[in-house]
């Protein structure tokens, strides 16, 4: 039997326009095989989750530089959790302080990935996590 | 001697070197291929056989002079060194006012206003979408009010100010006005820039409002209402930070901007302006990056390119029309996470090759700029940065002291044929606009990005802590943390607006605003009505939607 690919849904939540991390991280998921939804710019948390049940992803990719990671992330994980979708695995990418990584980690964040970041780590990560999941 | 006679010496000269060298290499080979960030591989050596038929009038000419390759001015730093311009926002408008009086009491020469995204977007500080995001990259203006904190005890005719403020940047340049006024000072007295450039926003940046047609119209509204009310204004700054910041290679920064600048030009055109009323007020920004010859070739040939076809093009006659001048910053792109004092060094770096490259004004970035916002100590760092580049080390002394190296003009003419190349591509695709339609620029600008991910994946590009010289256990820095409480400050402060003004005017002013966006009326004085009345940039923006629409972002991936 062939492995299903792996869906993730890489998105931009917020107001902020930097999308070259996660366009990177998109291309990169998808030349390791899985199949990548991205959602452009300017996501409200709600239109992030509505498109993850919808798409029916294992993976959330968010990735945020404007310091309002505190605000918008946890309704994700707030929604999920109502939705019983905490399941779908929710990594983390940008420019997020050390004591802010704590709390997110605490609260259903799986991986905040910070500048520096290689996407060998990333999707070695995501893999190991959703099998993990299995 | 004859020169006949020199140059078979130097054909002679060159070949023994060449056997000497490759026998050399033989047993001690050169440790890789050495390449440009823009795919071009590099030469061991440089020198006159590069430079043969060089024509010095043609290519450089002296500074101040067509094409002005060397420099917009004949004495550059050397009758004054560049605007010394550090780009700082945060939190409230009171808190920006004393980041901004604190640069100015250590030397600061110039202001650059960093505003936070629901302001750029065009959203009051109230807003469902502004959650999270009031005061976080920048300081937040809803209204006059704001605005007028924020320039508090600092006379507007002694500095200028730069915005970087794009889709809404009619309604703060007429905020600026209006202080301005208020604080007795003629509109012909103040200076700065406002970014103004959206097209760069659809393939970079990414905080355009309205579609691009009737972006163009807004933009070409406020060069025309310039010309007349604020001469001294520059009017847009065209930029490739952002582009260059979104990964592309420094041929494809240059390339796009300089599309994006026929684009605005040929949109004045269009509207009836003449090419030498607006283009003295045309400006520019680029990005200095880490390829520190590359760079400086760059600034020179983006000069060049501009001059060529300001003139050659647009039939410009006046000589300011074909200078370019730009701003520089160093590249935030740059920056790592991890060892963060090394920054410092790569932002000296970068600054220096602002400044050998002739920019007009810099932004020097703070070392811990992957963490945070920059904290006070570390924005005094990147300052004194640039101060040890005009003060200490004899970099400004002499006009363009690269001029002339067979290497930086080699490469300076590659850069130009490079970029010619582009532009002659978006020309066939009908220009930018459409360029940025088709999605082309987006495509091109993402394929770069990879491939420099790739590269430092792979180790062919070591970034230094990041994928070589790594350490452990680094020691935290002070992190500039925000006040969580300013948000709900600011949303107080729009309310209490909103109830203070009069109800009466600020329909009226929307109402007119809405009548003149409907036709062709310059929008600038009904929006520069409506800020006078205290109208929210929320509802003047909403106004501008409601008739223009709203732009839906293309994915390329």
């Amino acid at each position: 039997m062939v492995d299903k690919p792996l869906r993730v849904l890489v998105g931009k939540i917020g107001l902020d326009g930097h999308d070259r991390g996660a366009k990177v991280v998109a291309q990169a998921l998808r030349d390791a095989g899985m199949e990548v939804i991205y959602t452009g710019l300017r996501q409200t948390p709600e239109q992030i989750v509505e498109a993850a049940l919808q798409e029916d992803v294992q993976v959330i990719g968010l990735s945020i530089l404007s310091g309002a990671h505190m605000q918008l992330l946890p309704p994700v994980l707030e929604m999920l959790r109502e939705q019983d979708s905490s399941d779908i695995i929710v990594v983390v990418g940008g420019i997020i302080p050390k004591e802010d990584i704590t709390y997110l980690k605490e609260n259903g964040v799986a991986e905040v990935f910070t500048p520096g970041s290689t996407t060998e780590e990333i999707i070695s990560f995501v893999k190991k996590k959703v099998e993990q999941n299995q | 001697m004859s020169d006949q006679e020199n140059k078979e010496k130097l054909v002679q000269a060159k070949k023994v070197w060449q056997e000497k060298t490759d026998k050399m290499i033989e047993k001690r080979p050169e440790r890789k291929q050495f390449k440009l960030d823009s795919d071009l591989e590099l030469e061991r050596v440089y020198d006159p056989f590069h430079l043969e038929d060089f024509n010095y009038l043609d290519k450089l000419n002296w500074p101040g002079e067509y094409p002005f390759t060397r420099g917009i001015q004949p004495t550059m730093y050397r009758g004054r060194l560049w605007t010394m311009r550090q780009y700082a926002g945060f939190g409230s408008a009171e808190e920006t006012n004393e980041r901004f009086r604190y640069l100015l009491d250590q030397g600061q020469t110039g202001l650059s206003v960093a505003f936070d995204l629901p302001t750029q977007i065009g959203y009051d500080s109230d807003h469902p979408l502004a959650r999270g995001e009031v005061g976080k990259v920048g300081v937040a203006i809803d209204t006059l009010a704001d605005m007028e904190i924020l320039m508090k005890s600092i006379p507007l005719d002694q500095v200028t100010t730069s915005m970087t403020i794009n889709s809404p940047a009619a309604v703060l340049l007429a905020m600026y006005m209006a202080v301005a006024e208020k604080q007795g000072i003629s509109l012909d007295k103040i200076g700065g820039t406002i970014q103004n450039d959206i097209l760069k926003e659809y393939v970079a940046r990414g905080t355009y409002i309205f579609p691009p047609r009737e972006s163009m119209r807004i933009i070409v509204d406020i060069f025309s209402y310039a010309v007349e009310n604020i001469p001294t204004w520059n009017t847009i700054s065209i930029s490739g930070y952002h582009i260059r910041e979104a990964g592309s290679t420094a041929v494809q920064e240059v390339a796009f901007t300089l599309s994006n600048a026929i684009a605005y030009v040929e949109a004045a055109l269009k509207a009836g302006l003449e090419v030498d009323q607006f283009a003295p007020r045309l400006s520019f920004f680029f990005n200095a990056h880490s390829n520190f010859f590359e760079e400086i070739a760059k600034f020179r040939a983006a000069r060049r390119i501009w001059a060529k076809l300001m003139k050659e093009r647009f039939g410009a006659k006046n000589p300011r029309s074909l200078m370019l001048r730009f701003h520089t910053q160093t590249a935030g792109s740059t920056l790592t996470a991890q060892q963060p004092d090394v920054n410092i060094m790569r932002v000296a770096y970068q600054a220096l090759s602002a400044v050998l490259g002739g920019t007009q004004s810099l932004h020097t970035n703070s070392r811990d700029e992957a963490l945070a916002l920059p904290s006070e100590h570390s924005v005094l760092l990147a300052l004194r940065t640039q101060q040890v580049v005009g003060y200490e080390i004899g970099a400004a002394d002499t006009v363009d002291p690269l001029g002339g190296s067979y290497f930086i003009e080699t490469l300076t003419d590659h850069m130009e044929e490079e970029v010619m190349r582009y532009i002659d591509r978006i020309d066939e695709m009908g220009g930018s606009v459409e360029a940025i339609e088709k999605g082309f620029i987006q495509k091109e600008i993402q394929a770069s990005a990879y491939q420099y991910q790739k590269e430092v994946e792979s180790q062919e590009r070591v970034v230094v802590g990041v994928n070589k010289f790594q350490t452990s256990g680094e020691q935290p820095m002070d992190l500039l943390r925000m006040d969580p409480a300013t948000s709900q400050r600011q949303v107080e402060r729009i309310k209490e607006v909103r109830l203070s003004r009069d109800q009466g005017k600020v329909s009226d002013a929307l109402q007119e605003l809405r009548k003149a966006a409907q036709s062709d009326d310059n929008l600038m004085p009904h929006i520069l009505k409506a800020v006078k009345a205290y109208a929210t940039l929320g509802e003047i923006c909403g106004v501008l939607r409601d008739v223009f629409g709203e732009y839906q972002q293309q994915i390329t991936l």
